[in-house]
């Protein structure tokens, strides 16, 4: 191997087995784990022939059901894109006793399992809730609930372009005259937007697909409260994989719109980084 | 004032989303003592629910870190056929519904599916379960590792490379030093995610107690039963191991304060 390498030190990175093992390892593990089964599932959702399937994802409850994921996580992202930038931006640019422990606890929703995020938002906003808020089994709820999930994303992604942020360039603007409101909205805003754009699409797959956290505090009542992973997730339990699928197959479609609207926002942002 | 303002609308959100429900859990699961909260988790049933949730996490962090690995040096250093759709299907996991994955793992290996036919069982038993958790948790290691190797360039590979070095000395002498804090990060999020998986496992598992019982299942069973302390007890133990995530993660984060692999 040591000769090899000194016949061909150029080359050896191209030439060298390591390369060809990992990538047929990287395409066969994924192959195994994430293609076949998505596979399994698309093939399974057409097998009825297209009338089963246009059936499947046009039974009204179906309907209700995905409806009432789209708006929800809509109104969760819209709710993320303004409270997670200021979150974000107190973060960044504001001091006080116990920030570092703030800014930990953010990644509180990635580590804390759904099923034990559910069930507390049950407790403190629940029938039984200290606080005298009850909103269990109410469309509120659910938003609620994927706030909490989603809350990391806009913060996450908004902060370390606040960090880098030039603040000559604000400053420049308030010596020349400039109101705090239009500072933020000429020269911060702007350089924000493609961070907030691109949590905002995290937040937002993330929240269509949400299962465990508004499992146990929207009551699950069909036409009102069903969001469209309970609803799969009823389906299968009922015994009709194949409308289950269906519906799976639209949701997926989803997952990959959004990302590649992420994909979208973050090439846009390297083309201007490499014009300036 | 203003200042004051955005902190205080900052803090009340974060203390309403997440710090009161989070000292709730804890309040509930010890407010008739220690004592029925113990009780609780050293039953059976969440002994082997904890059990379960562990070997699972055995064996899927080991496989994606390897894989991880394997697949950010893949996707960084080298241009081969397929690259394209390697990078999109290691992001979905990230977008996908948990729920779809357990249908997907269901409808592949479960009855009338293209692998019904193999000499063990693998929906409704650990295997299954094992393949769903490695799903969700699969992007950590690679979206951590890849930016780090693209930082750090090939030059000194390139000069291990003339100096004689084999691939492996390669690897393990320069590029493992590099990327060892990102693949630590990496790991973290990959055993958070692993422990608290609940939605792909619950479709998988077929749920049943004593059996194919994660800690997660065990507490939407023992809720359901309405035995609620069983039902918070099992929540703190699973807060607590969220919250040494959080430490671990302060402790191996890269310095920019970017998080959870969500970028490319």
């Amino acid at each position: 191997m040591t000769s090899r390498a000194e016949t061909l030190p150029r080359r050896a990175r191209s030439a060298n087995p390591g390369a060809a093992i990992g990538q047929g390892v990287a395409t066969a593990y994924l192959t195994l784990i994430v293609l076949l089964p998505l596979a399994a599932l698309v093939w399974k959702s057409t097998a009825g022939g297209a009338d089963a399937f246009r059936e499947a994802v046009t039974d009204p409850q179906a309907v209700a059901a995905l409806k009432l994921t789209i708006a929800a996580s809509v109104a969760v992202a819209l709710v993320n894109a303004v409270l997670g930038t200021i979150v974000a931006w107190v973060l960044v640019r504001d001091r006080f006793r116990g920030q570092s422990v703030v800014n930990a606890v953010i990644d509180l929703p990635f580590a804390l399992p759904t099923i034990v995020a559910g069930l507390t938002l049950l407790t403190l906003y629940g029938p039984q809730g200290p606080v005298g808020i009850d909103v269990a089994f109410t469309r509120t709820a659910i938003v609620l609930a994927l706030l909490f999930v989603t809350l990391p994303f806009v913060i996450r992604t908004v902060q370390p372009v606040l960090l880098e942020l030039d603040r000559e360039l604000e400053e420049a603007a308030a010596s020349l005259g400039a109101t705090t409101f239009q500072i933020f909205r000429r020269i911060v805003f702007p350089n924000l937007l493609p961070a907030i754009l691109s949590g905002v699409a995290l937040a937002f797959a993330r929240a269509v697909g949400e299962f465990g956290a508004v499992v146990l505090i929207s009551g699950n009542l069909p036409y009102t409260t069903e969001v469209a992973s309970v609803y799969i997730f009823g389906r299968i339990e009922s015994g009709a994989p194949g409308a289950a699928a269906a519906v799976s197959v639209v949701l997926l479609v989803i997952s990959f719109a959004a990302l590649l609207a992420i994909g979208g926002v973050r090439r846009r942002v390297t083309r201007h980084d490499a014009v300036a | 004032m203003r200042r004051y303002a955005l902190r205080i609308v900052a803090l009340v959100y974060l203390a309403a989303l997440l710090g009161a429900p989070l000292t709730m859990v804890f309040w509930r699961a010890f407010e008739h003592g220690l004592g029925p909260a113990w009780a609780a988790v050293t039953s059976d049933p969440a002994k082997h629910a904890f059990l379960i949730t562990i070997v699972i996490t055995l064996i899927a962090v080991p496989a994606n870190t390897l894989f991880g690995v394997v697949t950010a040096i893949a996707i960084v250093r080298h241009r081969f056929p397929g690259k394209d759709l390697v990078n999109a299907l290691v992001d979905l996991p990230l977008a996908l519904s948990p729920i779809v994955v357990g249908l997907a793992f269901l409808l592949l290996y479960g009855r009338g599916g293209w692998l019904e036919e193999l000499p063990f069982q693998v929906v409704f038993a650990l295997p299954g379960m094992v393949l769903a958790t490695i799903f969700v948790s699969l992007p950590f290691v690679v979206r951590e590792v890849v930016p780090v190797l693209r930082e750090i360039g090939t030059e000194q590979e390139q000069a291990a490379a003339t100096l004689g070095a084999g691939w492996w000395p390669r690897f393990r002498r320069v590029t493992l030093p590099a990327i060892c804090w990102a693949v630590a990060y990496g790991v973290v999020l990959t055993t958070a995610r692993s422990l608290g998986e609940f939605g792909a496992v619950s479709v998988v598992s077929g749920r049943i107690v004593g059996k194919t019982e994660t800690m997660t299942l065990h507490v939407e069973e023992r809720f359901q039963s309405f035995d609620y302390v069983g039902a918070y007890a099992a929540s703190v133990v699973l807060a607590v191991l969220a919250i040494a995530t959080l430490v671990a993660m302060s402790v191996f984060k890269p310095k920019e304060g970017v998080i959870h692999g969500d970028r490319s």
